[in-house]
């Protein structure tokens, strides 16, 4: 392999490319979904191969190829070269990239249980005793249960000097029970909705949910919604759990404070954001006690990693403080724009993408509420869980969240439980309605291992931290 | 390109190491090339080499499924064996009947030489024609131009055996300046009247005409749709109620509905994987023609398609809609068709007193699916119309509809359909006049 990889950066320091990088990434993953207790799929997933970038006269030129060979790697250098020459036919300026000193290193993320080495008939046996017990709920008629298994193997190497092995192991899962009757339909899941949640963690992670231990609970819960009231609408405080509000930080924070995003770079597919580069240290982005950071260090987290695809090593930098937005994420090409140097969020989906600016894990940090205190401080209000539907405008400013469950507060009560609520807002006018965010006791990560950008369109592993936290004069809506 | 024969040896190879009662191999080449724009630059360029190997083995009526990239005696072993071992811990599907038996495949027209023989330079002189066209008149231009080759060949040990090859090229473009923007696209598997120019120059004039848009307050308004918004709610209706699987399970807007009206007479929607209008392919995933399907005829709903699993449950035979055995989301309809109607946008305009122009939608997503009810942006040009003309240029609204109300509100259907890109196949649709949509907020 190491041989293969010096045969790539020997190929880019002898053409006339100004940089290249190579990643060769293997990636295996296992997938078990149990619907009403029968196998829906039960798969194994490997892909293996290299991608190999380049500048050539100022522009960017990427190939990539399932076959390592030598042959091979030869063809791919270029076509790399190919690719960027015909980019700098239409080109405005020279890419430059922000300075970051080459890295020789290992890194292997900390699990305890290998979920490759856990045996799938227990994985089976776990899931298939969720949908029974889900199932025993009269009007359950559709129980899933789901576990995924991910491993990240990745060499990044650089025509500046950088080596850098990573191995990643994430796991995950979750259960979802959906109640039908006189064609109302109603789903609750736990821990969250979509397959559930992921960690960059071992088998350890899908135990410590104890995902039969809330299967009975998830079951009541969908069917009680069937024969609930709908969610009351108007103007509303609510309070939105965890699950529900990594949601919200994903849509309205993370990716509006995507560098790429506001210059521009996404504006064909995703959008672009209402923040400009001007906003920073300016923009009254939430209330005072709303603080947002970009880390890829917290342990556990899906976006946690040593070393970003273009070797910048994983960090911490706040993009809100006090309410007031601080920065961006960034990568080597978009921070230079601003003097900056890289936030390290460049990611791609695998050897056949090319990296973009993506989240990592963007964290609201924890306040200092006790949520049963939260909820008795609330006369009249709404607690709402688990998100079932979203939407957001291409600049990230209108969007509207549909959560699985709201619950009553009645004079600092928690009471009836209320189906198919929604709520809409403005993003910044959202933010700055929240006046209490629960403590670090109530505060976890939340991974979404499935959010989408880019032309062609992958997929990035990201996280959220997040506790409870209460916004006022909120629009509720119905279905 | 493999070939036919190269895939078929390939498949034997693989097979062999199998103990498995049944069992199915997909093969996937794909080369597939991207450049994309933005800022009036290419930013992004893009050129992959890939395979995928999807491996399904049947053990009684379990089944293990293994999909790799990675082709080679020792893999082809490994293969087999995981597919055994992920298969043998579940409980048997008592839905399951059987692999599908070999049935004919047609032939159809899908790879275009043009295509085959694009290069880098000829996708960044597309790119340059539509930045110059749009630079013309101060805009930025965003976008992409792809193109794709393809090979694709299942075999299973029932003696089903097919192989095809395949182009397409894309090709979408967002102009804008200041607040306004427009976006134009296209599609399709061969290159014969690709117009970048052309394109441009639409999408640069919606632009121009969507300077200072101003705000409008939501409700229920008359909406006349171009065909890309259109095609929007058309591929939620297929995600969520054309496939059997949720139509079967009973969390569809089809559930128990088959043979009932549910959308105006004029509506009819289909599914013909063998029509050249979009992306023909002549078979599915497990290597079954695809056939015809009608899915709502004169608004009523007819059908919904099936694979083997599915259409075994009910002791029909698949349509050949299958999705890879990797997918637990059921068979899908991937080249969908609207009926076009006998009007023209000009004239849907001209009738509507009080309405609101839409040229495409953002960020839809379902709110509920028993009424198939959505939310979701406008985008890239909206307007308002007043009086039979097209006014002013509005900013962005939100919509939440039930996609049955809207369809059952049909006023006018256009002659004019367009073609665009969904979930890796194609939509063939009009652009529509309807009599009620419901917007329920606004952007800033």
């Amino acid at each position: 392999m190491r041989e293969l990889i010096t045969r790539v950066l020997n190929a880019i320091n002898s053409s006339s490319a100004t940089y290249g990088d190579i990643r060769v990434t293997e990636i295996q993953r296992e997938s078990l979904d149990l619907k009403n207790g029968l196998t829906e799929k039960s798969a194994r997933f490997t892909t293996f191969g290299f991608g190999v970038r380049v500048i050539v006269n100022g522009a960017w030129g990427f190939a990539a190829s399932s076959k390592l060979t030598a042959f091979e790697i030869d063809r791919i250098i270029k076509e790399a070269i190919d690719v960027a020459q015909a980019s700098a036919t239409v080109m405005k300026e020279e890419v430059k990239l922000a300075e970051v000193k080459p890295v020789k290193t290992r890194y292997t993320a900390p699990y305890k249980k290998n979920p490759f080495d856990v045996p799938i008939e227990d994985k089976q046996k776990l899931l298939a005793e969720c949908c029974t017990t889900m199932l025993a709920e009269k009007d359950i008629k559709i129980a899933e249960a789901f576990y995924s298994g991910h491993l990240k193997r990745t060499i990044f190497a650089s025509s500046e000097g950088a080596f850098i092995e990573q191995e990643i192991i994430e796991c995950g899962g979750g259960i979802a029970a959906t109640a039908i009757k006189d064609s109302e339909i109603q789903v609750r899941s736990y821990p969250n909705s979509f397959r559930g949640n992921f960690a960059t963690c071992g088998y350890e992670f899908l135990e410590e949910m104890d995902l039969p231990g809330n299967a009975a609970r998830v079951a009541s819960e969908a069917a009680q919604l069937l024969v609930a009231p709908d969610c009351p609408q108007g103007r509303k405080t609510i309070i939105l759990d965890g699950g529900q509000l990594a949601l919200q930080v994903h849509e309205s924070i993370g990716h509006p404070t995507e560098l790429d995003r506001v210059l521009g770079m996404e504006a064909s597919y995703a959008g672009t954001s209402f923040l400009t580069i001007d906003d920073i240290d300016h923009l009254q982005y939430g209330s005072e006690i709303v603080n947002v950071v970009a880390d890829a260090t917290v342990p556990r987290g899906l976006g946690t990693f040593a070393y970003d695809d273009e070797g910048v090593s994983a960090q911490k930098v706040y993009l809100i403080k006090d309410g007031v937005f601080r920065g961006f994420q960034s990568s080597r090409e978009t921070a230079v724009k601003l003097n900056l140097p890289s936030s390290g969020g460049m990611r791609a989906e695998s050897w056949a993408y090319i990296p973009l600016v993506r989240m990592t894990n963007i964290n609201l940090l924890p306040g200092k509420w006790e949520l049963d205190d939260l909820i008795a401080d609330t006369d009249d209000g709404l607690f709402m869980a688990t998100d079932r539907s979203w939407s957001i405008d291409d600049k990230r400013i209108n969007f509207k969240f549909g959560p699985e469950i709201a619950y009553e507060i009645k004079n600092g009560k928690l009471g009836r439980i209320f189906k198919n609520p929604s709520y809409t807002g403005i993003t910044t006018e959202f933010w700055k309605s929240c006046d209490a965010i629960c403590s670090e006791k109530h505060w976890m990560m939340w991974g979404t291992p499935n959010c989408g950008k880019g032309q062609p369109g992958q997929v990035a592993h990201v996280g959220h931290g997040t506790a409870p936290a209460r916004f006022r004069n909120v629009e509720v809506q119905g279905i | 390109m493999l070939g036919e024969k190269r895939f078929k040896d390939l498949a034997r190879k693989l097979m062999k190491y199998s103990d498995a009662d049944q069992k199915e191999v997909v093969f996937m080449v794909e080369n597939s090339n991207l450049t994309r724009f933005a800022n009036n630059t290419i930013h992004q360029n893009v050129s992959v080499d890939n395979w995928h190997i999807i491996f399904r083995a049947v053990y009684g009526k379990r089944i293990g499924v293994v999909r790799t990239n990675v082709y080679s005696e020792e893999s082809f072993k490994k293969i087999a064996q995981d597919a055994k071992d992920l298969a043998l811990i579940q409980a048997e599907n008592p839905d399951f009947k059987s692999l599908p038996e070999k049935r004919e495949i047609p032939q159809v027209e899908s790879f275009d030489d043009k295509i085959a023989s694009l290069t880098a330079k000829d996708r960044a002189s597309f790119v340059k024609e539509i930045i110059a066209t749009g630079e013309k008149a101060g805009c930025v231009c965003a976008g992409f131009f792809s193109d794709s080759v393809d090979e694709m060949y299942v075999a299973n040990s029932l003696d089903v055996k097919a192989y095809a090859s395949s182009t397409s090229f894309a090709s979408n473009m967002t102009i804008a300046k200041n607040e306004g923007s427009g976006y134009n696209f296209s599609y399709g598997w061969k290159l014969e009247g690709f117009d970048p120019a052309a394109l441009a120059k639409a999408a640069t004039k919606r632009c121009l005409d969507s300077q200072n848009p101003v705000e409008c307050e939501p409700g229920v308004y008359t909406v006349v749709m171009e065909p890309e918004a259109v095609g929007g709610l058309l591929e939620f209706l297929a995600y969520l109620g054309f496939g059997a699987k949720p139509y079967q399970e009973q969390r569809s807007f089809s559930s128990g509905k088959i043979g009932s009206k549910i959308m105006h007479p004029s509506v009819s929607i289909w599914d013909d994987g063998l029509d050249p209008r979009g992306l023909p392919f002549p078979f599915d995933f497990e290597g079954m023609p695809k056939q015809k399907v009608m899915l709502v005829e004169e608004g009523v709903l007819r059908n919904v398609v099936y694979d083997s699993l599915t259409a075994g449950k009910e002791g029909k035979q698949s349509t050949g809609h299958a999705l890879p055995a990797d997918s637990s989301f059921g068979p899908f309809p991937l080249q969908l068709f609207m009926k076009e109607g006998d009007s023209r946008l000009e004239e849907m305009v001209a009738s509507t007193e009080k309405g609101i122009y839409i040229s495409r939608f953002h960020y839809t997503n379902v709110v509920e699916p028993i009424s198939a009810t959505i939310t979701g942006m406008t985008r890239d040009g909206t307007f308002l119309i007043k009086n039979g003309s097209v006014t002013k240029p509005i900013k962005n609204m939100r919509f939440t509809q039930s996609l049955l109300e809207a369809f059952s509100n049909v006023e006018n259907i256009s002659r004019k359909t367009d073609v665009s890109e969904y979930m890796g196949g194609s939509l063939v649709n009009p652009a529509v006049k309807l009599n009620h949509f419901t917007f329920t907020g606004k952007s800033k």
